[in-house]
């Protein structure tokens, strides 16, 4: 105990541990106020403060490290494990832990460049996102009438893109919202300006354009919030930013990247005088088109019109075949019709000589005639009766007629017929006549004539 | 917007063209066609004249007030 509050004796000065902290943390301050460190970051966080801590290593040894969220925010490349990097800072002493550790204000990855780091990183992110999504690329308009540009509104780019639209097509109406193309509160300056075209009525698309530079002077491009400004714009955007091998994370967020800003005001403005060459084209086509038509139907008419056997020789023929077929009837039907004619005579005549008149006048007629035949028949048989009576009394004076044979007269009659002889002439020579005599009578033979 | 009316008419008159040119149309329906294509094609040359040529810089005015102004190039 002695002995050691000896040792005690030799040092006049005991220090707290906060003193010898303070001292140290002064020192390692001041010996070491900026350092150039390489290593590999390990043990990578980042709190909801925004701080960052990691520890930095090489093969043989470590030191713990820190970047403050106002320094983080101007890093170009997200900080990860395994990272080899180059960085610049102080060494500090963090006192409640005792723990000496490099503050850092700048570091870049080593071997590729930090931009180009942080491109492939955002990149990536974005992708996974959907932010670059072919499904979410709108199609540019046909013909627009007015276009957004979002562009510095100082040098060549601007001046390319007016030239090439008031060449391709006079009359379209650009509206130029200008914007920083380069340096701090850029990116918001692009954003917020494709977000203020999307809220004015009329225009149908946006060129986001820039002209060539280094990654760093097309880093704005490269900004998330660029990116999301365009994903979310309504309005078709068309990027065409530095030259046609730059690549910027706006090219892939963009509905149609161009290679130039001059490429993109050809994509966006068709050419007039095509589109008029395209609307005289139509046309003509549609004229040429309509004569052709309207000519194979004539062709057709024509074709049919022809085919349509001739109506007047046709008509000529039915006539020829009407009169033949007359000729052939007419004498047919002249030859009915008179037969007609005269079996309609015999009718008439028929009906006629049945014409009740007539059947009366004929009886009439037949009636007189009756009636006279009657009184003639009756006239004849009074006559015959009288002549009978006649006869009977000539046949009554015949009976006297013996007396006058009784005279000396006789009554001669030829033999056989006893007919009366009254003429020597009705007899000949050689005729038997008899002979009454007033009493008997005698047969005698003619012997002569005597007149 | 007379953007959307052109590229509607160009592709009516490029339609009706089409149809034309494929034939199988009656007469009738063709004439009827070909007249509307001729409207259709004027009216195409003349919403190709209709824009108006204008070059405007948006200005930001006081606050969040924005006003369109004729866009000269100091440069040029």
């Amino acid at each position: 105990m002695a002995e050691k509050n000896s040792l005690l004796s030799d040092y006049k000065q005991i220090l707290t541990v906060s003193e010898l902290t303070l001292q140290v943390k002064k020192h390692l301050e001041k010996g070491f106020e900026e350092v150039w460190l390489e290593g590999e970051i390990s043990n990578f966080r980042s709190p909801s403060s925004g701080h960052c801590y990691f520890t930095l290593k090489d093969d043989t040894s470590q030191i713990r490290a820190v970047i403050f969220r106002f320094m983080g925010r101007y890093l170009k490349f997200q900080p990860e494990n395994g990272l080899q990097i180059i960085c610049r800072g102080r060494i500090s002493v963090y006192e409640p832990r005792g723990e000496y550790q490099i503050i850092l204000d700048y570091m870049e990855p080593k071997g590729a460049g930090a931009l180009q780091i942080a491109f492939e990183q955002l990149k990536e992110k974005l992708k996974k996102e959907g932010l670059f999504d072919p499904a979410h690329k709108k199609p540019l308009p046909f013909l627009p009438a007015t276009i957004g540009v979002v562009t510095s509104p100082t040098g060549a780019v601007i001046k390319d893109i007016i030239n090439v639209i008031g060449r391709r097509f006079p009359n379209v109406a650009l509206l130029i919202n200008p914007v920083k193309v380069q340096g701090e509160g850029s990116s918001q300056e692009i954003a917020t300006a494709i977000a203020t075209l999307n809220r004015i009525p009329g225009v149908d698309v946006i060129i986001l354009a820039r002209g060539g530079g280094s990654l760093e002077d097309l880093w704005s491009f490269n900004e998330e919030i660029v990116a999301r400004a365009i994903y979310h714009s309504t309005i078709p955007v068309v990027s065409a930013v530095g030259h046609e091998v730059d690549f910027t994370i706006a090219d892939f967020a963009a509905d149609l990247r161009a290679p130039t800003p001059s490429a993109a005001a050809e994509l966006v403005v068709r050419d007039k005088k095509e589109l008029a060459r395209l609307i005289a084209s139509l046309s003509d086509r549609l004229r040429n088109r309509i004569v052709q038509v309207i000519g194979s139907e004539k062709q057709q008419s024509v074709y049919l019109q022809k085919r349509l056997p001739d109506l007047r020789l046709r008509l000529g023929d039915l006539h020829m075949r009407a009169d033949d077929l007359k000729g052939r009837l007419a004498p047919r039907v002249h030859h009915l019709l008179r037969l007609r004619q005269e079996m309609l005579k015999g009718k008439r005549v028929r009906l006629l000589l049945r014409n009740p008149r007539l059947i009366i006048e004929d009886a009439f007629k037949r009636l007189t005639l009756s009636e006279k035949g009657l009184t003639n028949g009756i006239r004849l048989v009074f006559q015959q009766f009288r002549q009978r009576f006649e006869t009977y009394a000539a046949a009554l004076d015949g009976l006297s007629p013996l007396n006058v044979l009784q005279r000396g007269y006789s009554i001669t009659r030829l033999l056989p017929s006893y007919r009366i002889v009254k003429e020597s002439r009705v007899l000949s020579p050689g005729d038997r006549v008899n002979v009454v005599l007033g009493k008997g009578d005698i047969c005698c033979t003619v012997e002569k004539i005597n007149e | 917007m007379a953007v959307k009316k052109f590229e509607e008419s160009l592709k009516r008159l490029e339609d009706i063209v089409a149809k034309l040119e494929e034939g199988d149309l009656a007469l009738e329906e063709s004439l009827k066609l070909f007249e509307e294509g001729i409207k259709t094609s004027r009216l195409c040359t003349k919403q190709l004249e209709e824009a108006e040529r204008k070059v405007e810089i948006l200005l930001k005015g006081e606050g969040e007030t924005l006003t369109a102004a004729p866009f000269t190039d100091e440069d040029a």
